[in-house]
Protein backbone atom coordinates (compact mmCIF):
# COMPACT_ATOMS: atom_id res chain seq x y z
CA UNK A 1 0.00 0.00 0.00
CA UNK A 2 1.66 3.17 -0.97
CA UNK A 3 0.06 5.27 1.73
CA UNK A 4 1.41 2.58 4.23
CA UNK A 5 4.92 3.52 6.38
CA UNK A 6 7.45 1.62 7.31
CA UNK A 7 8.45 1.76 11.30
CA UNK A 8 10.24 -0.11 14.14
CA UNK A 9 8.68 -0.82 17.44
CA UNK A 10 10.54 -2.65 20.25
CA UNK A 11 8.11 -4.28 22.64
CA UNK A 12 8.04 -4.71 26.03
CA UNK A 13 9.94 -7.68 25.71
CA UNK A 14 12.93 -5.97 23.79
CA UNK A 15 11.95 -7.64 20.60
CA UNK A 16 12.04 -5.48 17.74
CA UNK A 17 9.24 -5.21 14.86
CA UNK A 18 9.24 -3.99 11.11
CA UNK A 19 5.93 -3.19 10.76
CA UNK A 20 3.75 -1.03 7.79
CA UNK A 21 1.75 1.41 9.41
CA UNK A 22 -0.72 2.85 7.38
CA UNK A 23 -1.18 6.52 7.05
CA UNK A 24 -4.86 7.18 5.91
CA UNK A 25 -6.80 5.23 8.14
CA UNK A 26 -6.68 8.02 11.52
CA UNK A 27 -4.65 5.52 13.33
CA UNK A 28 -2.27 6.76 15.97
CA UNK A 29 0.51 4.72 17.31
CA UNK A 30 -1.29 3.24 20.36
CA UNK A 31 -3.64 2.07 18.00
CA UNK A 32 -0.66 0.48 15.25
CA UNK A 33 0.38 -1.30 18.21
CA UNK A 34 -3.06 -2.60 19.17
CA UNK A 35 -3.90 -4.00 15.57
CA UNK A 36 -0.52 -5.47 15.59
CA UNK A 37 -0.74 -6.90 19.35
CA UNK A 38 2.49 -6.11 20.55
CA UNK A 39 1.24 -5.48 23.64
CA UNK A 40 -1.60 -7.73 25.51
CA UNK A 41 -4.33 -5.96 25.16
CA UNK A 42 -5.60 -4.42 28.56
CA UNK A 43 -2.40 -3.19 29.04
CA UNK A 44 -1.96 -0.50 26.59
CA UNK A 45 -4.29 1.90 25.27
CA UNK A 46 -6.70 1.90 28.55
CA UNK A 47 -7.98 5.06 28.61
CA UNK A 48 -9.00 4.74 24.76
CA UNK A 49 -6.85 7.63 23.83
CA UNK A 50 -7.30 10.52 25.64
CA UNK A 51 -3.82 10.82 26.88
CA UNK A 52 -5.45 9.82 30.40
CA UNK A 53 -3.77 6.96 31.52
CA UNK A 54 -0.22 6.98 30.24
CA UNK A 55 -0.20 3.15 29.42
CA UNK A 56 0.42 4.11 25.63
CA UNK A 57 4.00 5.60 26.55
CA UNK A 58 6.92 4.96 24.38
CA UNK A 59 10.31 6.15 23.83
CA UNK A 60 11.10 8.00 20.64
CA UNK A 61 14.50 6.63 19.24
CA UNK A 62 14.36 7.77 15.52
CA UNK A 63 14.84 11.85 14.90
CA UNK A 64 11.57 11.93 13.07
CA UNK A 65 9.71 15.16 13.06
CA UNK A 66 6.54 14.28 15.35
CA UNK A 67 3.89 16.53 16.19
CA UNK A 68 4.57 18.94 19.28
CA UNK A 69 3.07 17.90 22.84
CA UNK A 70 0.19 18.94 23.90
CA UNK A 71 -1.03 20.50 27.14
CA UNK A 72 -2.67 17.29 27.86
CA UNK A 73 0.01 14.78 26.90
CA UNK A 74 2.31 16.90 28.94
CA UNK A 75 0.51 17.05 32.23
CA UNK A 76 -0.23 13.63 31.75
CA UNK A 77 3.65 12.63 30.87
CA UNK A 78 4.46 14.55 34.49
CA UNK A 79 2.91 12.46 36.27
CA UNK A 80 3.59 8.81 34.36
CA UNK A 81 6.31 6.50 35.70
CA UNK A 82 9.34 5.48 33.90
CA UNK A 83 9.58 8.90 31.97
CA UNK A 84 12.57 9.70 29.88
CA UNK A 85 13.12 12.43 27.64
CA UNK A 86 12.31 11.07 24.74
CA UNK A 87 8.82 10.11 26.29
CA UNK A 88 5.66 10.29 24.11
CA UNK A 89 1.83 9.18 24.77
CA UNK A 90 1.43 6.67 21.29
CA UNK A 91 -1.83 7.81 21.19
CA UNK A 92 -1.12 11.44 20.46
CA UNK A 93 0.61 10.78 17.68
CA UNK A 94 -1.35 10.30 14.59
CA UNK A 95 0.88 8.36 11.77
CA UNK A 96 1.36 10.20 8.87
CA UNK A 97 3.87 9.92 5.90
CA UNK A 98 6.44 12.38 7.17
CA UNK A 99 6.74 9.85 9.94
CA UNK A 100 8.54 6.83 7.46
CA UNK A 101 11.06 5.62 9.37
CA UNK A 102 10.19 5.69 13.08
CA UNK A 103 11.83 3.96 15.50
CA UNK A 104 10.12 3.92 19.12
CA UNK A 105 9.98 1.65 22.19
CA UNK A 106 7.56 0.75 24.67
CA UNK A 107 7.36 1.92 28.15
CA UNK A 108 7.44 -0.47 31.05
CA UNK A 109 3.86 -1.56 31.79
CA UNK A 110 2.81 0.36 34.82
CA UNK B 1 -25.90 -12.16 53.19
CA UNK B 2 -26.81 -10.28 50.43
CA UNK B 3 -29.52 -11.94 48.52
CA UNK B 4 -30.19 -10.83 44.64
CA UNK B 5 -31.53 -13.19 41.67
CA UNK B 6 -28.57 -11.45 39.52
CA UNK B 7 -25.36 -10.41 40.95
CA UNK B 8 -23.42 -7.74 38.84
CA UNK B 9 -20.02 -7.61 39.27
CA UNK B 10 -18.96 -4.21 37.84
CA UNK B 11 -21.30 -0.96 38.25
CA UNK B 12 -20.38 1.19 34.88
CA UNK B 13 -22.93 1.24 32.07
CA UNK B 14 -23.10 -2.26 30.86
CA UNK B 15 -23.98 -3.03 34.84
CA UNK B 16 -26.42 -0.59 35.09
CA UNK B 17 -28.54 -1.29 32.07
CA UNK B 18 -27.99 -5.04 33.06
CA UNK B 19 -30.31 -4.16 35.86
CA UNK B 20 -33.06 -2.61 33.60
CA UNK B 21 -33.16 -5.39 31.36
CA UNK B 22 -33.06 -7.59 34.28
CA UNK B 23 -35.76 -5.70 35.74
CA UNK B 24 -38.69 -6.18 32.73
CA UNK B 25 -38.37 -9.90 33.59
CA UNK B 26 -38.84 -9.44 37.33
CA UNK B 27 -35.05 -10.34 38.28
CA UNK B 28 -33.58 -8.42 40.98
CA UNK B 29 -29.68 -7.42 40.47
CA UNK B 30 -27.63 -6.39 43.23
CA UNK B 31 -23.90 -4.48 41.83
CA UNK B 32 -20.43 -4.92 43.63
CA UNK B 33 -17.97 -1.92 42.32
CA UNK B 34 -14.15 -1.43 43.98
CA UNK B 35 -14.45 2.10 43.13
CA UNK B 36 -16.81 4.09 45.58
CA UNK B 37 -18.98 5.61 42.63
CA UNK B 38 -21.53 4.15 39.88
CA UNK B 39 -20.66 4.84 36.38
CA UNK B 40 -17.32 2.63 36.13
CA UNK B 41 -14.78 4.74 33.57
CA UNK B 42 -17.10 6.40 32.43
CA UNK B 43 -17.13 8.49 36.05
CA UNK B 44 -13.48 7.38 36.95
CA UNK B 45 -11.88 8.59 33.93
CA UNK B 46 -13.74 10.71 31.54
CA UNK B 47 -17.12 11.96 33.48
CA UNK B 48 -16.82 15.62 31.38
CA UNK B 49 -15.65 14.16 28.15
CA UNK B 50 -18.03 13.63 25.40
CA UNK B 51 -19.49 10.19 23.85
CA UNK B 52 -20.75 10.13 20.49
CA UNK B 53 -22.17 6.55 19.88
CA UNK B 54 -24.85 5.98 21.91
CA UNK B 55 -27.55 5.06 19.71
CA UNK B 56 -30.31 8.09 20.12
CA UNK B 57 -27.60 10.30 21.60
CA UNK B 58 -25.87 12.53 18.88
CA UNK B 59 -23.57 13.40 21.94
CA UNK B 60 -23.84 12.56 25.65
CA UNK B 61 -21.12 13.32 28.37
CA UNK B 62 -20.01 10.37 30.42
CA UNK B 63 -21.04 11.28 33.90
CA UNK B 64 -24.87 12.24 32.31
CA UNK B 65 -24.98 8.40 30.72
CA UNK B 66 -24.17 7.34 34.14
CA UNK B 67 -26.96 9.94 35.41
CA UNK B 68 -29.56 8.57 32.79
CA UNK B 69 -28.65 5.00 33.38
CA UNK B 70 -29.39 5.17 37.11
CA UNK B 71 -32.54 7.21 36.49
CA UNK B 72 -33.51 4.20 33.95
CA UNK B 73 -33.20 1.63 36.28
CA UNK B 74 -33.84 2.96 39.77
CA UNK B 75 -37.57 1.57 39.54
CA UNK B 76 -36.32 -1.22 39.73
CA UNK B 77 -34.27 -0.88 43.01
CA UNK B 78 -30.80 -2.38 42.45
CA UNK B 79 -28.65 -2.58 45.56
CA UNK B 80 -25.06 -1.87 45.72
CA UNK B 81 -21.68 -3.02 47.46
CA UNK B 82 -19.45 0.42 46.74
CA UNK B 83 -15.88 0.57 47.28
CA UNK B 84 -15.47 -3.08 47.88
CA UNK B 85 -13.25 -5.27 45.36
CA UNK B 86 -15.40 -8.86 44.26
CA UNK B 87 -12.63 -11.24 45.87
CA UNK B 88 -13.67 -14.78 45.65
CA UNK B 89 -16.58 -17.13 44.23
CA UNK B 90 -17.88 -20.06 45.60
CA UNK B 91 -20.17 -22.35 43.82
CA UNK B 92 -23.07 -24.22 46.09
CA UNK B 93 -24.30 -27.22 45.72
CA UNK B 94 -27.45 -25.63 44.65
CA UNK B 95 -25.51 -24.38 41.84
CA UNK B 96 -25.74 -21.19 43.40
CA UNK B 97 -22.74 -18.90 44.09
CA UNK B 98 -21.52 -16.88 46.79
CA UNK B 99 -19.19 -13.98 46.32
CA UNK B 100 -17.47 -12.39 48.70
CA UNK B 101 -15.55 -9.01 48.65
CA UNK B 102 -12.60 -7.89 50.28
CA UNK B 103 -13.97 -6.53 52.92
CA UNK B 104 -15.94 -9.41 53.71
CA UNK B 105 -19.29 -8.95 52.83
CA UNK B 106 -21.07 -11.71 51.16
CA UNK B 107 -23.73 -12.27 48.52
CA UNK B 108 -25.05 -14.52 47.53
CA UNK B 109 -27.54 -15.25 43.49
CA UNK B 110 -28.20 -17.99 41.22
CA UNK B 111 -26.72 -15.88 38.28
CA UNK B 112 -23.31 -14.02 38.53
CA UNK B 113 -22.78 -11.36 35.37
CA UNK B 114 -19.34 -10.22 35.66
CA UNK B 115 -19.60 -6.58 33.77
CA UNK B 116 -16.17 -5.56 35.32
CA UNK B 117 -14.73 -3.23 32.19
CA UNK B 118 -11.02 -3.45 32.01
CA UNK B 119 -10.97 -4.77 35.52
CA UNK B 120 -11.09 -3.20 38.92
CA UNK B 121 -9.13 -0.30 39.58
CA UNK B 122 -5.94 -0.01 41.71
CA UNK B 123 -3.59 2.91 42.74
CA UNK B 124 -0.58 3.04 40.78
CA UNK B 125 2.01 3.12 43.28
CA UNK B 126 5.24 5.29 42.71
CA UNK B 127 8.69 3.38 42.09
CA UNK B 128 10.32 4.26 45.12
CA UNK B 129 12.60 0.98 46.11
CA UNK B 130 11.25 1.18 49.84
CA UNK B 131 8.07 2.06 49.33
CA UNK B 132 6.20 -1.46 49.86
CA UNK B 133 7.94 -1.54 53.51
CA UNK B 134 6.00 1.23 54.55
CA UNK B 135 2.32 0.33 53.17
CA UNK B 136 -0.17 1.12 56.38
CA UNK B 137 2.39 2.21 58.24
CA UNK B 138 2.65 6.07 57.19
CA UNK B 139 1.48 5.32 53.26
CA UNK B 140 -1.34 5.35 51.74
CA UNK B 141 -2.29 5.21 48.44
CA UNK B 142 -6.09 6.12 48.66
CA UNK B 143 -7.47 7.96 51.67
CA UNK B 144 -10.37 6.04 53.40
CA UNK B 145 -11.22 8.31 56.42
CA UNK B 146 -9.63 11.67 56.81
CA UNK B 147 -10.19 11.42 60.48
CA UNK B 148 -6.28 9.35 60.50
CA UNK B 149 -4.34 12.89 58.88
CA UNK B 150 -6.11 15.13 62.11
CA UNK B 151 -3.11 16.98 63.41
CA UNK B 152 -0.42 15.23 61.68
CA UNK B 153 2.03 16.06 59.14
CA UNK B 154 1.15 14.99 55.70
CA UNK B 155 3.21 14.71 52.39
CA UNK B 156 1.10 14.39 49.11
CA UNK B 157 2.58 14.08 45.73
CA UNK B 158 0.77 14.09 42.23
CA UNK B 159 -0.30 16.84 40.34
CA UNK B 160 -3.87 15.75 39.24
CA UNK B 161 -7.35 16.66 40.78
CA UNK B 162 -7.11 14.07 44.05
CA UNK B 163 -4.13 15.30 44.84
CA UNK B 164 -5.34 19.17 44.47
CA UNK B 165 -8.75 18.25 46.25
CA UNK B 166 -7.26 16.48 49.28
CA UNK B 167 -4.34 19.03 49.65
CA UNK B 168 -7.04 21.16 50.19
CA UNK B 169 -9.26 19.28 52.33
CA UNK B 170 -6.77 18.05 54.52
CA UNK B 171 -5.10 22.11 54.98
CA UNK B 172 -8.19 22.13 57.57
CA UNK B 173 -7.16 18.91 58.99
CA UNK B 174 -3.57 18.14 58.98
CA UNK B 175 -1.01 19.86 61.29
CA UNK B 176 0.74 20.57 58.42
CA UNK B 177 0.20 20.14 54.49
CA UNK B 178 3.14 19.46 51.72
CA UNK B 179 2.30 19.38 48.18
CA UNK B 180 4.99 17.77 45.81
CA UNK B 181 4.33 17.50 42.22
CA UNK B 182 7.11 17.08 39.29
CA UNK B 183 6.04 19.92 37.30
CA UNK B 184 4.99 23.63 38.56
CA UNK B 185 1.65 23.13 36.44
CA UNK B 186 -1.18 20.83 37.88
CA UNK B 187 -3.48 19.55 35.63
CA UNK B 188 -6.80 19.74 37.66
CA UNK B 189 -10.43 21.94 37.79
CA UNK B 190 -9.18 25.85 37.29
CA UNK B 191 -10.88 25.92 41.04
CA UNK B 192 -8.86 23.76 42.60
CA UNK B 193 -5.78 24.90 41.51
CA UNK B 194 -6.89 28.74 42.69
CA UNK B 195 -7.63 27.50 46.00
CA UNK B 196 -4.83 25.32 46.26
CA UNK B 197 -2.28 28.83 45.10
CA UNK B 198 -4.29 30.84 47.63
CA UNK B 199 -3.67 28.15 50.42
CA UNK B 200 -0.03 28.42 49.44
CA UNK B 201 -0.11 32.11 49.94
CA UNK B 202 -1.29 32.30 53.22
CA UNK B 203 1.29 29.13 54.20
CA UNK B 204 -1.53 26.58 54.93
CA UNK B 205 -0.30 24.41 52.35
CA UNK B 206 3.74 23.90 51.58
CA UNK B 207 4.10 24.02 47.46
CA UNK B 208 6.93 22.08 46.75
CA UNK B 209 7.62 21.95 42.48
CA UNK B 210 9.24 20.53 40.12
CA UNK B 211 10.61 17.81 42.59
CA UNK B 212 9.72 13.97 43.44
CA UNK B 213 10.31 11.87 45.89
CA UNK B 214 13.21 9.46 45.87
CA UNK B 215 13.17 7.70 49.21
CA UNK B 216 11.43 7.35 52.12
CA UNK B 217 12.89 7.27 55.72
CA UNK B 218 12.00 5.25 59.04
CA UNK B 219 12.56 2.17 60.95
CA UNK B 220 8.75 0.51 62.01
CA UNK B 221 7.03 3.56 60.34
CA UNK B 222 7.28 6.74 58.27
CA UNK B 223 9.24 9.55 59.76
CA UNK B 224 10.50 11.37 56.49
CA UNK B 225 10.86 11.32 52.87
CA UNK B 226 13.44 12.37 50.61
CA UNK B 227 12.57 14.65 48.22
CA UNK B 228 14.75 15.72 44.70
CA UNK B 229 13.72 18.88 43.51
CA UNK B 230 15.14 20.52 40.06
CA UNK B 231 14.36 24.37 40.73
CA UNK B 232 17.57 26.68 39.69
CA UNK B 233 19.89 23.98 40.70
CA UNK B 234 19.22 20.09 41.83
CA UNK B 235 19.25 19.57 45.53
CA UNK B 236 17.80 17.19 47.81
CA UNK B 237 16.72 17.09 51.16
CA UNK B 238 14.05 15.60 53.54
CA UNK B 239 10.92 16.26 55.00
CA UNK B 240 9.90 14.83 58.08
CA UNK B 241 6.24 13.50 58.08
CA UNK B 242 3.33 11.19 59.57
CA UNK B 243 1.78 9.88 56.32
CA UNK B 244 3.16 9.93 52.61
CA UNK B 245 0.11 10.04 50.54
CA UNK B 246 1.07 9.31 46.56
CA UNK B 247 -2.09 10.37 44.30
CA UNK B 248 -1.05 8.96 40.97
CA UNK B 249 -4.19 7.81 39.37
CA UNK B 250 -5.77 4.39 38.90
CA UNK B 251 -4.71 1.85 36.58
CA UNK B 252 -7.58 -1.37 35.78
CA UNK B 253 -6.33 -4.67 36.91
CA UNK B 254 -8.31 -7.83 35.94
CA UNK B 255 -7.36 -8.79 39.41
CA UNK B 256 -9.06 -11.30 41.19
CA UNK B 257 -11.87 -12.50 38.62
CA UNK B 258 -8.91 -13.98 36.52
CA UNK B 259 -8.42 -16.85 39.16
CA UNK B 260 -12.06 -17.52 39.59
CA UNK B 261 -11.79 -20.95 36.96
CA UNK B 262 -12.66 -18.94 33.64
CA UNK B 263 -11.26 -19.46 30.25
CA UNK B 264 -9.41 -16.17 30.04
CA UNK B 265 -7.57 -14.69 26.39
CA UNK B 266 -6.32 -11.69 26.23
CA UNK B 267 -6.92 -10.33 29.52
CA UNK B 268 -10.65 -11.14 29.22
CA UNK B 269 -13.13 -13.77 29.67
CA UNK B 270 -14.43 -15.79 26.99
CA UNK B 271 -17.60 -16.37 26.29
CA UNK B 272 -20.32 -17.83 24.58
CA UNK B 273 -21.50 -14.94 21.96
CA UNK B 274 -23.51 -17.34 19.71
CA UNK B 275 -26.25 -17.70 22.74
CA UNK B 276 -25.71 -15.59 25.60
CA UNK B 277 -22.16 -14.71 26.88
CA UNK B 278 -21.91 -17.46 29.19
CA UNK B 279 -18.50 -18.49 30.53
CA UNK B 280 -17.03 -22.12 30.46
CA UNK B 281 -19.14 -22.24 34.28
CA UNK B 282 -22.59 -22.49 33.99
CA UNK B 283 -24.39 -19.69 35.89
CA UNK B 284 -21.55 -17.10 35.51
CA UNK B 285 -21.84 -14.99 32.34
CA UNK B 286 -19.18 -11.84 31.21
CA UNK B 287 -20.58 -8.72 29.14
CA UNK B 288 -18.98 -5.38 28.02
CA UNK B 289 -15.65 -4.85 27.67
CA UNK B 290 -14.43 -7.63 30.01
CA UNK B 291 -15.72 -10.52 27.96
CA UNK B 292 -13.94 -11.37 24.44
CA UNK B 293 -15.19 -13.55 21.17
CA UNK B 294 -14.20 -13.74 17.97
CA UNK B 295 -15.48 -10.23 16.21
CA UNK B 296 -15.69 -8.54 19.98
CA UNK B 297 -15.79 -4.79 19.95
CA UNK B 298 -15.34 -2.86 23.24
CA UNK B 299 -18.26 -0.24 23.04
CA UNK B 300 -20.91 0.82 25.36
CA UNK B 301 -23.19 0.02 22.94
CA UNK B 302 -22.49 -3.94 22.53
CA UNK B 303 -22.40 -3.96 26.48
CA UNK B 304 -26.15 -3.13 26.08
CA UNK B 305 -26.83 -5.78 23.56
CA UNK B 306 -25.08 -8.44 25.43
CA UNK B 307 -26.56 -7.53 28.41
CA UNK B 308 -30.30 -7.98 26.78
CA UNK B 309 -29.24 -11.41 25.98
CA UNK B 310 -27.99 -12.53 29.19
CA UNK B 311 -30.80 -11.60 31.07
CA UNK B 312 -33.23 -13.76 28.63
CA UNK B 313 -30.49 -17.01 29.38
CA UNK B 314 -30.30 -15.39 33.19
CA UNK B 315 -34.40 -15.70 32.90
CA UNK B 316 -34.52 -19.53 32.35
CA UNK B 317 -31.56 -20.44 35.15
CA UNK B 318 -33.61 -18.85 37.80
CA UNK B 319 -37.44 -19.97 36.19
CA UNK B 320 -36.10 -23.36 34.70
CA UNK B 321 -39.28 -24.41 32.65
CA UNK B 322 -41.36 -20.73 32.95
CA UNK B 323 -42.62 -19.46 30.13
CA UNK B 324 -42.24 -16.21 28.96
CA UNK B 325 -42.00 -13.72 25.60
CA UNK B 326 -40.24 -10.47 25.46
CA UNK B 327 -42.18 -7.63 25.66
CA UNK B 328 -41.76 -4.63 24.59
CA UNK B 329 -42.05 -1.53 26.47
CA UNK B 330 -44.01 0.42 24.75
CA UNK B 331 -46.79 -2.01 24.22
CA UNK B 332 -46.75 -2.92 28.12
CA UNK B 333 -44.84 -0.45 30.34
CA UNK B 334 -42.45 -0.81 33.40
CA UNK B 335 -44.10 -1.92 36.09
CA UNK B 336 -41.20 -1.25 39.46
CA UNK B 337 -40.21 -3.14 42.20
CA UNK B 338 -41.32 0.32 43.98
CA UNK B 339 -44.58 0.13 42.68
CA UNK B 340 -44.45 2.95 40.07
CA UNK B 341 -45.87 2.28 37.26
CA UNK B 342 -44.47 3.74 33.51
CA UNK B 343 -46.85 3.15 30.44
CA UNK B 344 -47.65 4.88 27.14
CA UNK B 345 -50.53 7.39 27.80
CA UNK B 346 -53.91 5.79 26.12
CA UNK B 347 -54.67 7.40 22.40
CA UNK B 348 -58.31 9.38 22.92
CA UNK B 349 -60.74 8.08 20.57
CA UNK B 350 -63.55 11.32 19.90
CA UNK B 351 -65.28 11.35 17.22
CA UNK B 352 -64.78 14.41 14.51
CA UNK B 353 -68.00 15.83 13.70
Amino acid sequence: MEQDINIKITDREGVIHKIQAPTDMAMNLMEIVRSYELAPEGTIGVCGGMAMCASCQCYVLSETDLPEMQDDEEAMLSEAFHVKGNSRLGCQIQMNPEMEGLEVELAPES
Amino acid sequence: MIETDILIIGAGPTGLFTVFEAGLLKLKCHLIDALPQAGGQCSEIYPKKPIYDIPGFPEILAGDLTTNLLEQCKQFEPGFTLGERAETIEKQEDDTFIVTTNKGTKHHAPVVAIAGGLGSFEPRKPLIHNISDFEDVGVEYIIKDPEVYRDKRVVIAGGGDSALDWSIFLSNVASEVTLIHRRNEFRGHLDSVEKVQELKNEGKINLITPAEIIGLVGDDKLDAVVIKQAQHIEKEFEIECDHFIPLFGLSPKLGPIANWGLEIEKNAIVVNNALDYQTNVPGIFAIGDVNTYPGKLKLILCGFHEATLMCQAAYKIINPGKRFVMKYTTVSGIDGFDGTRKEAPKAVVKKIE
